[in-house]
């Protein structure tokens, strides 16, 4: 009897028909675009015109998308791991492990040494879609991205935690001039890291190994980076593409009825039973009313052909597209061009100007300034005037429209910025995180994926009656959600609605974190080309129950703007330095990219050079190979803290070697161990401090793929110890930190407090070695010595409760002289930068945050805008304990209160808030620090660091707290 | 509406006065507990209602009002009061709001705090907060919650436990669909007016009512066949709350299995040992060690009734407390007692041990305590247990419950192979099996 398989992915539907004896006889593969229940009544009936003796054969059905209509249509559904693993004992027997990648997809399979099945969690987002946006965001077809992977001579690193994270990381890398050979190359190794790092989970992937699926089938570079990565020769079989469809005929039980099942497929509506909304606009008559409302927000325009005052050209190199205007000195606006980033920013700027110098050859250009991602090797590409920050650019463009203007949100592409202005200068800012950016761009990825225009596609919307539900939350989320919807029952009209109402929920509730609109006062101007699009608009206002003002120029804000800007700084004589006529014909731009070895950073450096001799430097992380100097480390807590850490050097003891991972707790704790433990006769090993390569050894070894960076690293650290003889590992837990009496308790947060569990379940040969992983209490100073001793006598021989005593106080002791130490510097930095009328800033974060692999050098980057860095620790001692409106038991967090009590005291002095991705304990602090920041008129920042190297939008966020500050301080 | 009064740091006080005449709304949790326990304070004078809502406006009140990155027991939680004060049933100027508050060093202790701010946000600061703790946290002079009221509140739990426990044994194999759910109204509707009353916590009334429910159980006919026994573990909210794990239990019962989910007494008793375990790793007051080692004891002796009860009736029992901890023993330290803790990885080894091989470890998205104890360890299991078969399970407000059903199908398709495995094996005795034994890691050895 002949057997029918289906397998409905998330993007394409496969089928396959076998005999008796398990051969294949028919096979298809097919893209469904969404229209599944069409696309599997299609293919019965294929399938029954063309396989002779077809009728009555078994069928079974496979599939993520495949779930509820098998139900319906009363086919067997099949898990589609399940289904693989079928499949492959059939065909390939002898499989140890099989990777296979889907449209969304990752899974690994161990089939021999006991069973697992492992598949991403719903945060890994999609990785064959993934690539399919990365191609999109490359501007090439996914072919082409396999032949650019074969040249490429670097690897950057790329987050590989989820597409959206990634996406940031590599926009920035075009806009930097990043050659596209290395960025694909980057995309596919970032693919083979996260499958590694987030389905391994403690398991080798060794023995026989076979990859199936979409993109490990078609594209060989991915199957040579697995192999690389897993340092062995994987095997991709005939019909790669067909497992799970292979593995659901296998296990097909019931006789297909091709009548019934096609005619079932054909009524299927799903239970059309979603989530709604309720309508953007109730009639016509309704959106006409808007449509009028907002026709009069506009700016006068003129010609540029024949004009003869002063231009000004503004510049706003944007993450997915650059725009361009000239405007007179009025503000009129001359011209303008909206033009899609297709990787690289400085040949569409060139085109931009070369057009500006043909329609108006006698052109004046009297200044010119550049915002937005691309701004640095703009400026130096083409001597721009000026190159501000964007949230300057954006503030200057609204006040023309609405000169008191209180809130200005702007949705871009990929970044959402909100800022509040009170007296005419920015109060505060709100910027997404790298989280939930890319909802702009968003929309027109679905748009292109459903086979229409961005255009096209939020037209559909605006009268819908049911927009769905699709939650506020991340990018790939919303991609299931929206598939999950369709499958109820929802229109292409519904989904378009839905998606905008989800963009303007994202912008509202998780970036700017508003409950009503008198939060954000009365006067708003929303910008930026996603506001274009009248449903995203018409939801906004609908969510906030207000009017606002949308410029009609809304997608060109940035770079008015930054004409504006160049306006209202020109001396009213000179003239422009952006390159003339002749400047332009002779332009060229070459890109070289080289390893910085200025320090152990080793930066990856992109060095663009200009046929003018110009040159920018991008990728770095501090100013050193720009200016060949040693950057200034004198008013850096941070640099001062790891220098006094690298003094706890090994002392060779009768107790031989023992490790301390550096990272977590144990960062600020080494000195207090290495003292201890010193005393007590061991030679103490710290591991260094963190780097990416330590980080890659222990990914394999991670069991929660969601966990903080941090936390990830200690995998590493461990792995490090290990590998360098280390037999001995201290590291014990602690569910309680010190008391500094700022708080109601003095807790560590659960993934402090318990990692050491983790590493002892979970670390390859932990078993072999030594590994002290107790509880203990340093909180109780008075108790510590009994208690540590007991535990230390079950790993140890010889220890006394004397030696434990004297090692105890020694220790003690020593903690507390390393932190005077700290807090001494720390003043010190504070009285040199007043007197050098310099502004101060806290970095409030844990004290692993500066390790320089967790904050990126993001303290070299603020000492780089000449401002003084301290951490949160420094003044922390320096309050009493005031109330919260949160329960404040964490002694590290309790810190970060007490330093913006601290800070809101003084005007020269602000706080930048780091954050850990992940961490559910900072949903709580961020919103208290910020509170009590803005109680007392300052301004919050937030920087949330995860993998991700790229530090272009913490610039941004770090300039724009500086420019606002600045604009008070005047 | 009753005077507002406030304690120094500025906290909304529920006072005396408010106690006469305004309503409690309490969160839902786990269904059949909370509509025993709910009574505990009727019968002591507060105007109690429990909030059957669902749906999903609740998740999307909870996230205009908290903190989007905070977890989904305190968005879902915050989300059901807020709706309710917002609906229109109650008189907003009359209500307070009930809330607990565990003191640990999770999250968890904060919601509180969240639901505090998120009123703010919407314009209903005048609604007071009662915080339900055992910590001497937050005190009210409307509110207090005694030793005896205490008492009654363990008596309820118990019997939710006993009920909970029974229905999943029983409606699986029911062959007059509906007996079990007929009974769980029948019992709590019986429970209700004995705890309204005042009475059904003395050893004695529990002894006779746990009897009582058991045997009323064991009445109720039913056709034993091989099914895929899925234990259910997690962060405890989403653990027992159809809210928040989409309905979990229905739908497993939909795909034909038998659940297991372990109760909460075990969950108050491993709350009340992490006092005992400070003590012995940390050092502290021995008076206290006394106090509350009296109160695990009690604890332990209502656990014996209960399991006595089941056994009586041919009942599988719940496992005992202290079996689960020493499961524990060399995989986890007792010291990780923030959230579910040690608990979570004893409740799976215990379920993989006593037949459920298959669980579920339900955790709302980026738990903290969960990223150690329950992702961190299965590995730990598996080589304890290899015929463990664990799926971990992240909720959320934006995670599709398309992916979660799919991710636990995969589960349950190797369960259903496991499963009928066995049955041939059973029916075709093939020679023994080589028994792999793994030893878990000692510690220090």
């Amino acid at each position: 009897m002949l057997r029918i398989g289906l397998d409905i992915g998330s993007t394409t539907v496969k089928c396959v028909v076998l005999d008796e004896d398990n051969n294949i006889i028919y096979k298809t593969y097919e893209r469904h675009y969404s229209q599944i229940t069409s696309k599997i009544s299609e293919l019965l009936k294929k399938v029954r015109k063309e396989v002779p003796n077809v009728e009555g054969a078994l069928i079974a059905m496979s599939g993520s998308a495949g779930m509820g209509v098998a139900n319906f249509c009363g086919i067997d559904f099949v898990q589609e791991v399940y289904a693989t693993r079928v499949a492959a004992k059939t065909f390939i027997p002898g499989t140890d492990v099989i990777i296979e990648l889907g449209g969304e997809d990752a899974k690994i399979l161990f089939l021999s040494g006991g069973m697992e099945v492992r598949m991403n969690g719903s945060c890994a987002g999609g990785t064959g879609a993934f690539i399919d946006q990365m191609a999109t965001l490359l501007n090439v077809p996914i072919e082409q991205l396999n032949a650019l992977a074969e040249k490429h001579e670097k690897i950057y690193t790329i987050a590989s935690r989820c597409g959206v994270f990634a996406k940031t990381d590599i926009q920035p890398l075009l806009n930097q001039g990043a050659k596209k050979t290395d960025v694909a190359a980057s995309i596919f190794m970032a693919v083979v890291n996260q499958t590694i790092a987030g389905l391994a989970q403690g398991r080798e992937i060794t023995g026989n190994i076979v990859y199936l699926g979409g993109p490990l089938t078609f594209i060989p570079q991915l199957r040579e980076y697995f192999d690389k990565a897993l340092k062995t020769k994987g095997f991709c079989p005939d019909n790669s593409l067909y497992y799970v469809a292979l593995g659901s005929a296998l296990c097909a039980e019931k006789k297909i009825d091709f009548n019934d099942a096609a005619a079932k497929t054909e009524v299927y509506k799903g239970t059309g039973n979603f989530a709604f909304n309720r309508p953007l606009f109730e009639n016509k008559a309704e959106l006409d009313e808007f449509r009028k409302r907002h026709s009069s927000a506009t700016v006068k325009t003129g010609d540029l052909k024949g004009f003869s005052g002063d231009v000004f050209v503004g510049i706003d190199a944007g993450s997915t597209t650059v725009k361009g205007v000239a405007a007179a000195a009025d503000g009129t606006l001359l011209y303008s061009e909206y033009m899609s980033n297709s990787g690289n920013p400085v040949p569409i700027v060139k085109d931009f100007l070369t057009h500006i110098y043909e329609i108006n050859p006698d052109i004046k250009i009297a200044a010119s300034a550049v915002t937005g991602y691309g701004e640095e090797i703009i400026k130096n590409a083409f001597h721009a005037d000026y190159g501000i920050v964007e949230t300057i650019a954006h503030l200057t463009a609204a006040k023309k429209f609405m000169p008191d203007v209180e809130f200005i949100i702007d949705i871009g592409g990929q970044d959402i910025k909100c800022f509040k202005i009170r007296g005419g200068a920015i109060d505060n800012i709100f910027l997404n995180e790298a989280c939930s950016s890319g909802c702009g761009s968003f929309l027109q990825t679905f748009a292109n994926a459903l086979g229409y225009s961005a255009e096209e596609f939020s037209k559909l919307g605006l009268l819908a009656k049911h927009p769905v539900d699709l939650g506020s939350r991340c990018t790939v989320f919303m991609n299931s959600s929206v598939k999950q919807a369709q499958k109820d029952g929802a229109t292409i009209e519904d989904i378009s609605s839905g998606l905008c109402l989800s963009v303007v929920k994202n912008a509202l509730y998780k970036v700017i974190r508003v409950a009503s609109p008198r939060e954000l006062g009365n006067k708003i101007v929303v910008q930026g080309g996603t506001f274009l699009n009248d449903a995203v608009l018409r939801a906004f206002e609908q969510e906030m129950g207000t009017n606002v003002v949308r410029p009609q120029i809304s997608g060109l804000m940035g770079a008015y703007g930054a004409a504006l800007y160049a306006c209202s700084w020109w001396d009213g004589k000179s003239k422009s330095e952006i390159l003339n006529v002749d400047g332009l014909k002779t332009f060229k731009h070459e890109i070289r990219s080289v390893n910085c070895g200025g320090c152990s950073n080793n930066c990856r450096l992109t060095v663009n050079t200009f046929n003018d001799g110009g040159k920018f430097i991008a990728g770095n992380r501090c100013e050193r190979p720009v200016t060949k100097k040693e950057p200034d480390e004198s008013m850096n807590i941070y640099q001062y803290k790891l220098r006094l850490l690298r003094e706890y050097k090994p002392i060779e003891g009768k107790r031989g070697k023992i490790g301390i991972p550096m990272g977590l707790n144990m960062f600020e704790l080494l000195p207090f161990w290495h003292t201890f433990l010193t005393k007590l006769g061991f030679e103490v090993i710290a591991s260094p401090f963190s780097t990416r390569k330590l980080y890659l050894h222990g990914q394999q070894t991670i069991p929660s793929d969601t966990v903080c960076f941090p936390a990830k690293l200690m995998h590493g650290h461990v792995r490090w110890l290990i590998d360098n003889g280390v037999d001995t590992i201290f590291y014990p837990c602690m569910s309680y930190n010190f008391d500094e009496s700022l708080g109601d308790n003095h807790y560590n947060c659960p993934v402090v407090a318990y990692y050491p569990e983790v590493i002892h379940a979970n670390v390859k040969d932990i078993d072999k070695i030594k590994f002290f992983h107790e509880f203990v209490g340093i909180h109780r100073e008075k108790d510590f010595p009994k208690k540590i001793c007991a535990e230390l006598q079950k790993y140890f021989d010889g220890i006394t409760l004397k030696d434990v005593k004297e090692a105890s106080k020694e220790a003690y002791r020593e903690y507390y002289s390393h932190f005077d130490k700290i807090r001494a510097y720390g003043m010190e930095i504070m009285e040199r930068a007043r007197k050098e009328g310099k502004r101060i800033i806290v970095i409030a974060g844990r004290p692993y945050h500066a390790d320089p692999e967790i904050n990126h050098g993001i303290d070299k980057l603020i000492t780089g805008f000449d401002v003084a860095v301290i951490s949160e620790d420094v003044i922390s001692n320096k309050e009493s304990k005031k109330s919260t409106d949160v329960l404040n038991q964490w002694t590290y967090h309790s810190r970060m209160y007490a330093a913006a009590e601290y800070v809101s005291r003084y005007d020269d002095m602000d706080l930048v808030q780091l954050v850990s991705f992940g961490c559910g304990v900072d949903a709580i602090t961020t919103d208290e620090v910020r509170a009590i920041l803005e109680r007392n008129g300052k301004i919050y920042t937030q920087i949330k660091i995860d993998e991700i190297t790229n530090l272009g939008a913490v610039k941004i966020r770090l300039r724009s707290l500086l420019a606002a500050t600045e604009k008070k301080d005047r | 509406m009753a005077k507002l009064v406030y304690d120094k740091t500025g906290r909304l006080l529920f006072t005396k006065e408010m106690k006469k005449d305004y309503t409690i709304l309490i969160p839902m949790m786990a269904k059949i507990h909370f509509n025993i326990i709910k009574n505990v304070f009727i019968h002591y004078g507060y105007k109690a209602v429990l909030l059957e809502t669902d749906g999903p406006e609740i998740a999307q009140v909870g996230l205009k009002y908290v903190h989007n990155d905070t977890c989904y027991p305190a968005i879902l939680v915050i989300g059901q009061l807020i709706h309710a004060l917002q609906s229109g049933k109650y008189d907003v100027d009359k209500t307070a709001l009930m809330i607990t508050q565990t003191g640990g060093g999770c999250r968890a202790s904060n919601y509180i705090h969240l639901l505090r701010k998120a009123l703010v946000k919407a314009g209903l600061e005048r609604v007071p907060v009662v915080s339900l703790n055992m910590s001497g946290l937050e005190k009210n002079s409307g509110f207090k919650l005694t030793l005896p009221m205490l008492r009654r509140m363990v008596a309820g739990g118990l019997y939710g436990d006993m009920i909970m426990s029974l229905d999943n044994q029983v409606k699986p194999y029911e062959i007059n669909k509906g007996d079990s759910a007929h009974l769980i109204e029948k019992w709590t509707d019986k429970l209700t007016d004995v705890m309204a009353n005042g009475h059904g916590f003395t050893r004695k009334e529990i002894a006779e009512n746990l009897n009582c429910i058991a045997e009323d159980f064991s009445k109720i006919p039913v056709k034993k066949a091989p099914k895929i026994k899925v234990g259910v573990v997690g962060e405890i909210y989403v653990k027992y709350s159809s809210l928040g794990n989409n309905n979990l239990e229905q739908f497993l019962y939909e795909q034909g299995c038998e659940i297991n989910m372990p109760g909460i007494l075990g969950f108050a008793m491993f709350k009340v040992d992490n006092r005992l375990e400070d003590y012995k790793l940390y050092g502290g007051s021995k008076a206290k060690y006394i106090v509350v080692g009296k109160l695990m004891n009690y604890l332990k002796e209502l656990e014996g009734m209960l399991i006595d009860a089941q056994l009586k009736y041919g009942f599988r029992s719940i496992t005992r407390y202290e079996h689960t901890k020493a499961l524990v023993k060399g995989i986890v330290g007792y010291g990780s007692k923030m959230g579910e803790g040690w608990l979570l990885t004893g409740e799976m080894l215990e379920l993989a041990e006593s037949g459920f091989p298959n669980i579920i470890c339900t955790q709302p998205f980026g738990c903290l305590p969960n990223h150690i104890n329950g992702k961190g360890m299965i590995r730990q299991i598996r080589r304890v247990n290899d015929k463990a078969n664990i799926v971990a399970i992240d909720y959320d407000p934006g995670a599709p419950r398309v992916n979660q059903e799919n991710r636990i199908k995969l589960m349950l398709a190797v369960a259903k192979e496991n499963l009928k495995n066995e049955i041939n094996k059973k029916s075709d005795p093939a020679p023994s099996v080589k028994k792999v034994t793994v030893k878990a890691v000692k510690r220090g050895s």
